[in-house]
């Protein structure tokens, strides 16, 4: 059977966040502040060998970052950095099998012990941190 | 698109319990397909007579009853023990015979083919790579000892022993999991969850001696390393089987984490 009639989702369904619970936000989350990062780490390489055309072109990118604009994308890269690294060290430790619950007899309705409580709340602490973070970071660089 | 009113609720539907004889209707859209034949998916719509305790496939059945007898659709159970029944139901993946109509908040009730199976014909999905992968990681205890002689003693396995596989083995092969997958939705090759955790449930028994084969074909590109535990499995999965635990437990044992 071609792949054509495979009926696979697709990338639209995988980057679908909306149905499998706060565990696929976080899949989900942790994807794109990934590919964020990598972009802004493409672009601060970019940015910093300005240099190499001279003060007045290292100057103009500097500016960008003093603008509400460049504030504003800094804040986000601050949030994305503490999100993926919160979350990052939790799916490691998870995928080292550390916290993803002992097996047993399961009983109905069937919660899966891989998705507890505990792996809930790093998702969420990491949410916070990151939340808290790029207010700090706004505090700083808007310097309320 | 087929719009198709009941007439009057099936036998079946009147008799089952008779503290009520009140019943709801529910309009039931079906997707309708056939794509070897070059049929694109369309929607038909059919209204049902439910009661407190129909489940989505009591609701199909009634359709293919008294409505369209064309309706495609796999199942055989009825209790959620062959894992047939697999769908989408309002966009996620279920079994229709351990939905009720009534846990659905919805007067309309969408059921698709689930994704990442191709489609034979309207509900009913090609399990060819589910079971290949299945029977690639060697579902079966591997130890020479296990063909049983007039000498064979009983291999004995703690209460302890037991737990550390139980709850895996209960798998139905439904391939809800499967279906949910992220990894799936993209990879073609993918071992997919239903396999990857029943690599685990052989690994996790102390009566096998093939660990070291069946690490081998779950340890490659298209294996154990494309799980990000994005959990959706273990979400959807209708036995508790827990496949996300079972393959970050895998993982763990491949890395040295778990023993
Ligand atoms: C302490 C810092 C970091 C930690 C702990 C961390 C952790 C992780 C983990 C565990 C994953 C895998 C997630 C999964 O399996 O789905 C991941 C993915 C990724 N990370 Fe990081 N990371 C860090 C920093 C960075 C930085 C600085 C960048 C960019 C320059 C980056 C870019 C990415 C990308 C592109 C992915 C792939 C996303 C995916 O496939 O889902 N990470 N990171
Ligand atoms: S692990 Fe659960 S969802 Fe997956 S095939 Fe087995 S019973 Fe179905
Ligand atoms: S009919 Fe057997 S699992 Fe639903």
């Amino acid at each position: 059977m071609t792949e054509r009639l495979s009926n696979r989702e697709g990338i639209k369904g995988m980057a679908n966040p909306t149905r499998y619970g706060i565990e696929r936000v976080a899949y989900w989350l942790q994807r794109l502040t990934g590919l964020g990062l990598l972009a802004y780490l493409i672009g601060h390489i970019i940015e910093t060998s300005t240099i190499v055309h001279g003060k007045i072109a290292w100057d103009k990118m500097l500016e960008f970052t003093q603008t509400i604009q460049g504030h504003l994308f800094l804040t986000l890269v601050i949030g994305m950095c503490v999100f993926h690294t919160a979350n990052g060290i939790r799916v490691m430790l998870g995928h080292g099998g550390i916290g993803v619950g002992k097996p047993g007899q399961p009983e109905y309705p069937y919660k899966a012990s891989s998705l507890n409580y505990k792996q809930r709340l790093c998702i969420w602490v990491s949410i916070g941190l990151a939340a808290l973070a790029m207010m700090y970071g706004a505090s700083v660089l808007f310097g309320v | 698109m087929a719009v198709v009113t009941a007439q009057k609720p099936s036998e079946e539907l009147i008799t089952i319990g008779k503290t009520s004889t009140q019943s709801d209707a529910i309009t039931l859209r079906i997707a309708r397909s056939n794509p070897a034949e070059g049929q694109e998916t369309t929607y038909a719509e059919f209204k049902v007579p439910v009661k407190k305790w129909t489940t989505v496939l009591e609701a199909i059945l009634y359709v293919k009853q008294n409505l369209d007898h064309a309706v495609a659709v796999r199942y055989s159970c009825r209790q959620a023990s062959c894992g047939s029944c697999g769908m989408k139901i309002n966009g996620k993946p279920a079994l229709a015979c351990y939905t009720k109509v009534s846990e659905i908040k919805s007067n309309v009730i969408t059921v698709e083919p689930m994704n990442n199976f191709p489609i034979i014909r309207d509900l009913a999905v090609d399990f060819k790579q589910l079971t290949s992968n299945h029977k690639k990681i060697k579902p079966f205890i591997i130890n020479e000892e296990s063909e049983v002689t007039p000498e064979s003693k009983e291999f004995i396995q703690t209460p302890k022993d037991l737990e550390k596989f139980l709850q895996f083995s209960y798998c139905i092969k439904c391939g809800l999991c499967n279906s949910a997958c992220p990894t799936m939705a993209t990879d073609t090759s993918f071992i997919g969850p239903q396999g990857l955790a029943q690599a685990y449930r052989y690994v996790a028994d102390n009566r096998d001696k093939g660990k070291e084969e069946r690490l081998k074909i779950v340890d490659n590109s298209h294996g154990i390393w494309r799980c990000h535990f994005a959990g959706s499995c273990s979400h959807v999965c209708p036995k508790g089987v827990d496949p996300a635990m079972a393959i970050q437990l895998l993982r763990g044992y491949m890395l040295g984490f778990q023993k």
